[in-house]
């Protein structure tokens, strides 16, 4: 449980930081709240050389409404998110995933950054930024380009992000007045990675799902869109029959690994309940 | 009297003796963060150490490279099996009779086995050596499953006990095997089962679990050369005990060593046996001339040091058919690990499992513990237990059920009806234990009362009904448990450690000022001893608890006592306490007379003094008659007012309680919630209630996480799974239930206050309350028994077996 020998770095700006990252190479890390990362140190799972600190640079931070857009600073903690009342307004789903993100002592240094940017299938805002289609911004020695969140996930622990990049900003549209939404998560316990979970997002019309987003957490090396399965269920009542389409869509597509939480075909079915139990949780919300 | 005189109730309150929910004096070092842990004993030049483990769980160790890791800087020595053997300590004798490798000697037996020590100027600097030693392994075959170990062709683990037949407890029957353990009658065990009615017979496991203290194992070794003297600060619940054991294999003279246990964070039994670490850091204390704090971080604790449980129970009950038990057939497969490194009383290699006709009159009962080896961790410890007891009451309160189940019965009925009577006690049992004192009826029927026991199985009925109606995906389950402990090791003629008698000891020493110190032979780990010791005596001799300083765990000052584990500290130091205080109340009383002018028999005690019979008016206090002893004591008889007590209890004393527990299962996602938890415990003479409570909450809370979820698992490599608080499921106060608790009184008639013992009951009682809920739970649909533990996706599990998911 003793990490071994870094340097520290604390770079003032944007540019700093990625010069500092473009002349350390593969060494080094970015650090944000640290709460994946020490974890992973500590355990000597990860080495780094130098520890990037990105708490030194101004203009991370923050959550702002451009447009119909909300924009998030990638180094805003989750308790910062848990504070904001045009989070609780705008994106009132991202408050309920946060509160059930590890406990209040992650959450007072955990980044919404970090959290999207680690590439741990286990972490719960990737699904709801693919539910949401979020745009991911990037910095790097290359300049600035956005990503999409749907196209950033590659595998457990490989995302887009190419060497010298860092995450600044992560951009969402916000969902229609009126939308439903849940997150639903089975954890064994407080400070738990999910089981399974699911994140839905959907608009109801005259007693029947107008549109609708479903993204799956810890189900499969990367957080997965649930396409299929928010099809299966667009048109219809939410009658018993088209949660059961959504469910076995959903299932369709989940990979998880056996672990201690059950073995993967435990996982895989209670996938398939919290994606129903979401749907009907964002549809009794939804007007 | 004047308005300024106290009334009677006024001085027995101020002396917040027994039955006062006094409040934790040492809450207030610990809720200030001012309490004085192993780490925090810093010392001048000290370095630290730590492991090199093994990642095999079963593998020949062809050779360790040292060099790059002494080339770190700071790195000022790696320690291995060669340079033990040089001081004879590659091994070390377990307190099973066994003996276990201090640092890996040709060969690894379980994952995360100590392999190498590294000694640095700092804690990174040694975990940085670490890294850089180089170890060569050769796999071998690795045997978990403990059905295999005695396979004819199974692997040899214990190579040093090769031609070995018999070991500390008797025949070895095989090369994995510890020992055999038999108890009972075996021939009219088998006569009362072949005319049985009806019986019953399951494989019950306890799986391994693990005590996992809030603060992990510790120490901090400092040899003195010059006075050839060994100092050890570290997390000992017997620290006497570490100070004999050191002695004898160190060499070292005993009165030469000083071991020091300051403020312990949790013990649980994790921290009664001598583990590596400690011979390590002492080693190098030795050779270095520094001090050396070895310090295991929680994967190490969960992986290395002593795990508990890990009993495979095949059960047999045989019955009448209308339901009264006539015999009890156990057969025990005990996983010991790669060490039998058990923290039993030496000559119970299964600890008292015998206790497992529980709280029933069987007329004859027969059982059987095979220890066999595993790669696995070496342990085999009391969490929360006396010894192996928590097994035993899982063993007979899962299988209570199962036979109610069988004859169609209530198990509450059941149990009503096959209870050892109140005017049985002292009660005989068939497996040889004398039960001093117990009323289970009452306790049963208190408990049944008190939650609407009939409210509840009718609730049930009708759920059970809606769920078969397609109605509702939950299912209702009621454990109940009754359970009897055997706690208080123990009288000498049975009960001993390395050949010490299990007695304890206090030592009292009363100031003039009317204040005292009380040294005792238990060593406190949370369980409140600095506040209840001292309510013993203000009871006993009338100084206020406030007034009286209890000190534990220094073997310099404290009399030899044999620590605190398996709830023996009241039984058997709460008992020395009494008796301390007793001589030194006869020695008052000499006084007082003199004082008085009357004869010794004319005195009377009242509350906090003696007064003369028939005289209220003429009295002496405790205060002033410690003034006396200082100045002015009776002729011929010495000054001071102090007694040492050594005692050796006649009995163990007999705990027991009704607990029952109501629960819901999801089973479409196994989750379960746990409704209600009533705990009825009789720990006979309540001296704090507050602190019951307390210990009920946390051993109850233990019992929870046990029975839910909390498990030392291996996968078939034998790589621990479970190793972090990660998976290894430690509730946070979200998950734990509420408790309601609960008492009624029987007193121990042998013991000199009554008391009982209360610390580990919950932990015993509370598993199979919650394991009898689910497997109650899942019984209307067609289930016997279901194996702990009774985690979400095992549950699931049980359900999709008994067809019920969509
Ligand atoms: C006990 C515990 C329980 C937890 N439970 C959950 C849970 O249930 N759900 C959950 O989602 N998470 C959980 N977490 C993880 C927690 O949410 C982390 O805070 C989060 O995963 C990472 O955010 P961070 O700010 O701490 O990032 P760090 O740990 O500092 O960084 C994580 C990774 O992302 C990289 N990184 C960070 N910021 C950037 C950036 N701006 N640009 C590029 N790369 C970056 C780092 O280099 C590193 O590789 C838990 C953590 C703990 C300790």
């Amino acid at each position: 449980m003793i990490p071994g020998p870094f340097d520290y770095h604390r770079p003032a700006s944007v540019s700093d930081a990625i010069k500092l990252l473009a002349d350390l190479g593969d060494e080094a890390r970015p650090l944000a709240g640290g709460h994946s990362l020490l974890p992973m140190m500590k355990l000597r799972l990860a080495t780094p050389a130098h520890l990037v600190d990105l708490h030194g640079i101004a203009g991370l931070k923050g959550i702002c409404r451009d447009g119909d857009r909300i924009v998030i600073g990638a180094m805003t903690t989750q308790a910062e998110l848990l504070a904001s009342a045009e989070i609780g307004t705008s994106l009132p789903i991202l408050h309920e995933t946060a509160l059930l993100i590890a406990d209040p002592q992650v959450r007072y240094r955990g980044t919404l950054g970090g959290n999207v940017a680690n590439g741990d299938p286990g972490n719960d805002m990737p699904a709801l930024m693919l539910a949401l289609d979020a745009a991911y911004r990037l910095e790097g020695p290359n300049g600035v380009r956005e990503v999409a969140a749907r196209e950033f996930y590659q595998g457990a622990y490989f995302t887009a992000l190419e060497p010298g990049e860092i995450l600044t900003g992560i951009s969402i549209a916000v969902p229609p007045a009126g939308h439903g939404y849940a997150y639903e998560k089975l954890k064994r316990k407080v400070g738990d990675y999910a089981t399974a979970a699911a994140a839905v997002v959907l608009t109801m019309a005259g007693g029947k799902v107008a549109s609708c987003t479903i993204a799956l957490t810890n189900l499969h090396e990367t957080p997965l869109l649930a396409t299929d399965a928010a099809n299966a269920v667009i048109g219809t009542t939410l009658d018993d029959a088209a949660l059961k389409a959504a469910a076995t869509a959903a299932r369709a597509i989940m990979q998880p690994a056996s672990d201690a939480r059950g073995p993967a075909e435990y996982r895989t079915h209670v996938g398939g309940i919290m994606v129903m139990r979401a749907l009907q949780r964002a549809a009794s919300r939804a007007s | 009297m004047n308005d300024m005189t106290p009334t009677r109730e006024q001085r027995e309150a101020a002396l917040e003796g027994m039955g006062c929910k006094r409040k934790r004096v040492e809450d207030i070092r610990f809720t200030q963060g001012k309490g004085n842990y192993v780490d925090d004993v810093k010392l001048p030049g000290m370095l630290h150490g730590d492991f090199v483990r093994s990642p095999h769980a079963h593998a020949r160790v062809k050779a360790i490279h040292t060099e790059e890791a002494l080339k770190v800087p700071g790195v000022l020595a790696v320690i291995t099996a060669e340079t033990l053997k040089t001081v004879n300590l590659a091994w070390m004798p377990t307190l099973a009779g066994d003996v276990q490798m201090v640092l890996a000697d040709g060969k690894v037996l379980f994952q995360n086995q100590e392999v190498a020590f590294v000694v640095a100027t700092d804690r990174y600097a040694a975990d940085d050596g670490v890294a850089k030693v180089v170890v060569e392994y050769e796999a071998l075959p690795v045997l978990v499953d403990p059905f295999k170990a005695m396979d004819a062709d199974a692997p040899v683990l214990r190579e040093d006990l090769a031609g070995k037949t018999s070991g500390a407890h008797g025949p070895r029957k095989h090369h994995n095997h510890v020992f055999e353990w038999a108890i009972g009658d075996k021939d009219l065990t088998d006569a009362a089962f072949a005319k049985a009615d009806v019986t019953i017979k399951e494989m019950i496991s306890y799986h391994r679990t693990h005590p996992s203290p809030l603060e992990t194992c510790q120490c901090v070794c400092s040899f003195d050369k010059i006075k050839g003297e060994l100092t050890i600060w570290g997390t000992f619940q017997a620290p006497h005990v570490i100070r004999t054991v050191v002695a004898l294999i160190a060499k070292i003279p005993e009165h030469k060593i000083h071991v020091i246990a300051p403020d312990i964070g949790g013990g649980f039994g994790n921290k009664v046996g001598a583990y590596p670490g400690y011979i390590c850091a002492a080693v190098a204390s030795i050779v270095t001339g520094k001090p050396v704090k070895w310090v295991e971080d929680r994967i190490e604790n969960l992986t290395a040091t002593s795990f508990a449980r890990d009993y495979h129970m095949t059960t047999e009950l045989a019955a009448t058919k209308e339901g009264k038990v006539t015999g009890l057939r156990v057969h025990v497969l005990a996983d010991h690990g790669a060490f039998d490194a058990c923290a039993d009383p030496s000559k119970w290699p299964a600890g008292f499992f015998n206790i497992v006709t529980g709280s029933y009159d069987f007329p004859v009962a027969h059982c059987v513990v095979d220890g066999i080896y595993t790669n696995k961790a070496p342990g085999g410890v009391a969490y929360r237990c006396s010894f192996r007891v928590t097994e035993a009451a899982y063993c007979i309160e899962r299988a209570m059920d199962i036979l109610a189940q069988k004859l169609g019965m209530d198990p509450a009925d059941l149990r009503l009806k096959n209870f050892v009577k109140t005017e049985q006690f002292p009660y005989h049992s068939a497996l040889g234990w004398e039960y001093d004192s117990g009323d289970y009826h009452t306790a049963m029927r208190k408990m049944m009362e008190a939650v609407d026991y009939a409210g509840l199985r009718k609730e049930q009925a009708e759920k059970r009904a809606a769920f078969k109606r397609g109605e509702t995906r939950d299912i209702m389950g009621i454990g109940v448990s009754f359970f009897t402990e055997i706690v208080g090791a123990g009288p000498s003629k049975n009960c001993d450690i390395l050949g010490i008698a299990m007695f304890d000891s206090c030592e009292i020493r009363l100031h003039p000022t009317g204040a005292g110190i009380a040294r005792v032979g238990s060593k406190s780990q949370g369980q409140g001893h600095e506040t209840t010791w001292a309510q013993i005596i203000a009871t006993e001799i009338g100084i206020p608890a406030d007034n009286i300083m209890v000190e534990e765990g220094n073997t310099d000052t404290a009399p030899y006592g044999l620590g605190t584990y398996g709830s023996r500290s009241t039984p058997v130091a709460g008992a020395a306490i009494a008796m301390a205080a007793r001589k030194i109340k006869a020695k008052a009383q000499m006084i007082a007379a003199y004082k008085l002018e009357v004869h010794e028999d004319d005195l009377e005690w009242d509350i906090d003094g003696f007064r003369v019979k028939g005289l209220p008016e003429k009295v002496m206090s405790m205060k002033d008659i410690c003034w006396a002893a200082y100045n002015s004591v009776p002729p011929g008889m010495e000054p001071g007012l102090e007694a040492v007590s050594y005692y050796d209890p006649p009995n163990m004393t007999y705990p027991f309680g009704a607990y029952l527990c109501v629960m819901d299962i999801d089973v479409d996602t196994g989750v379960y919630k746990v409704r209600r938890f009533y705990a009825l415990d009789d720990c006979g003479t309540r001296i704090n209630p507050m602190i019951i409570e307390g210990q009920i909450h946390g051993g109850l809370t233990e019992a929870f996480a046990i029975a839910m979820g909390q498990e030392i698992r291996y996968d078939a490599e034998g790589n621990v799974v479970t190793g972090s608080f990660m998976d290894f499921f430690m509730p946070t106060a979200v998950e734990t239930p509420h408790w309601e608790t609960d008492f009624t009184v029987t007193p121990s008639p042998h013991h000199p206050i009554g008391a009982k013992g209360v610390g580990e009951s919950p932990n015993v009682g509370g598993v199979p309350a919650f394991s009898n809920a689910v497997n109650d739970a899942f019984a209307f649909l067609g289930s016997t028994h279901i194996q702990m533990p009774h985690d979400f996706w095992r549950n699931w599990q049980a359900a999709k077996s008994l067809g019920v998911l969509a």
